[in-house]
């Protein structure tokens, strides 16, 4: 069998980015990249926005294509699932039988939707067999055909993908239904203010919320779906789609006997409890050291980039921990939205106005230290979340009346605290 | 207002130091940059990789970065510096006459 160097099973984001970033810091041995999927790795932000709103026929926003790929000499397995661990031999088994033998080995597997799970109905007809899910391009594609004029679609979870899906589809025309289990839309990762803003925009957008909701049954007949609550509303649709979280995949790490906790454990290098395995990426749960060693797993496209770039280096030997301060983005309609470092960490809010761009919450811990901020208005709003991430990777304690203070510039806090 | 392709875009003082204002003319747009040391520069109004606005984006340095995906450019010459972005963008010659500042787009 012939040595296949550096192996990285998954070919998103990360698995993509790990590939360049081992190029890039100066291995010159073999790389393989082993996707399940049959494209090239590209990127999943526009699935649930531009791949279901623009007219022409898409396409994916490739991260690399197969030719540079090449070119760069990262032999890429596509369409392959990979199978088994060998960690005593160093081999990994792919579904057609193919062996691999690596050096050092990174598991980039992402995550994957969770399944929506209903009471049993007794005759198991509740289980629905078209609820839809949002991961990959093929979901992406096969929901935008169903994205028609005056389709009454469901959307379930009042999360990210939901809600941006839900703007898509008003902008096709649909007939759309947020369904969530809470009192509120985005009860993860945002203060109540900006949710309440982003629920408005909705509803005056069109688009109906059944909040505290709890779905008793659906169920399927060839034109529509019965979606029945608890409460004993029944409503019909002809799209349903569930976002309601994913979940990391560790099947491969488990079952090579690596440490599980809320996904593939890995250390500050990103380095699982075998030395020559790494994770990176949605399926890795990792200690954070600007929140006391924290662990936590994200779910964010930069993450998932950074996590690839930085295991590359840990692969090469490298002992640097990962550090960077979590940061996400979600648009929907012209507002946009962003989240830097971990808010539920948090004590206490201020509020900054950014004016006609937007409003800007910053998240204090103990010490008045910054722990998170959070923006939702313009794209305008990304330079202050810039300065504000910078403001928590210094770890600087800060004054809330200053951070209050629209005409205190928090590029002079950052000057002043560095 | 123009002379030999010159446009008056702003005055000197409407872009605070080490940061960045939209200029929009005719069918174009723009990004008027002012270093932290108050040079003026000019580049394309939007990112190469995706279409997001870099008056948006944060300077840092003569580094300007895309609001939306991080990529990065030297907005003083136009270079490409971060993934995403792998394009140069566009520049244009910048004078600052009186506190009046002029670009060419042509």
């Amino acid at each position: 069998m012939k040595d296949n160097g550096m192996v990285i099973i998954g070919a998103g984001e990360t698995g993509a980015r790990a590939a360049a970033g081992l190029r890039e810091q100066g291995w010159t041995g073999a790389i393989t990249l082993i996707g399940e999927e049959s494209h090239a790795p590209y990127e999943r932000p526009p699935l649930s926005k531009q791949v279901l709103q623009e007219a022409g026929e898409p396409s994916p926003a490739y991260i690399v294509t197969a030719e540079k790929l090449k070119e760069q000499r990262i032999d890429f397995i596509h369409g392959s699932k990979a199978a088994s661990i060998d960690r005593n031999n160093h081999i990994v088994a792919i579904g057609d039988g193919r062996q691999f033998r690596y050096e050092r080995l990174l598991l980039a597997t992402g995550a994957r939707p969770r399944m929506l799970q209903l009471p049993d109905s007794g005759s198991g007809a509740s289980q629905a067999s078209n609820i839809r899910y949002l991961r990959s391009y093929a979901d992406a594609l096969a929901l935008r055909s169903r994205l028609q004029p005056g389709q009454r679609v469901a959307i379930i979870g009042g999360g990210f993908i939901g809600l941006e899906v839900a703007a898509s589809a008003r902008y096709q025309g649909c007939a759309v239904t947020v369904i969530e289990a809470g009192p509120r839309i985005l009860m993860r990762g945002v203060p109540e203010s900006i949710g309440r803003v982003v629920e408005a925009r909705h509803r005056g957008e069109g688009v109906s919320f059944k909040l505290n909701a709890g779905i008793q049954a659906i169920e399927s007949a060839e034109s529509e779906s019965i979606i029945t609550f608890t409460d004993g509303e029944a409503l019909a649709f002809d799209v349903i789609l569930a976002g309601i979280g994913a979940v990391p995949d560790t099947v491969l790490a488990s079952g090579c006997g690596l440490t599980i906790e809320n996904g593939i454990a890995v250390d500050e290098r990103l380095c699982t409890s075998d030395p020559d395995i790494f994770a990176a990426g949605d399926c890795c749960s990792f200690p954070h050291p600007l929140y006391g060693g924290m662990r936590i797993r994200l779910e964010a496209w930069r993450n998932a980039q950074e996590q690839g770039t930085h295991a590359a280096g840990s692969m090469l030997g490298s002992t640097e921990a990962y550090s960077a301060v979590p940061w996400f983005w979600s648009d929907q309609y012209d507002l946009t939205l962003q989240v830097t470092g971990l808010p539920h960490t948090a004590r206490t809010t201020v509020h900054r106005s950014l004016g006609a761009t937007g409003d800007l919450y910053f998240h204090l811990a103990d010490g008045y230290r910054l722990a998170a901020a959070s923006a939702i208005g313009r794209n305008g709003i990304a330079k202050d979340i810039r300065l504000a991430e910078m403001l928590i990777a210094s770890q600087a304690a800060l004054d809330p009346v200053q951070l209050a203070a629209p005409d205190i510039k928090l590029r002079s806090l950052l000057t002043i605290n560095a | 207002m123009t002379y030999e392709g010159w446009i008056a875009a702003c005055d000197a003082e409407d872009i605070d130091e080490e940061d960045v204002i939209r200029f929009d003319y005719e069918d174009r747009t723009f990004a008027i940059y002012r270093s932290d040391k108050s040079e003026y520069y000019a580049t394309d109004g939007y990112c190469t990789h995706e279409k997001f606005h870099l008056s948006d984006g944060l300077v840092m340095g003569k580094h300007i970065e895309c609001p939306k995906h991080n990529g990065r450019f030297d907005y003083t010459t136009g270079e490409a510096k971060r993934a995403p972005v792998c394009n140069a963008l566009q520049t244009y010659p910048v004078k600052n006459e009186a506190g009046q500042i002029w670009i060419k787009i042509s």
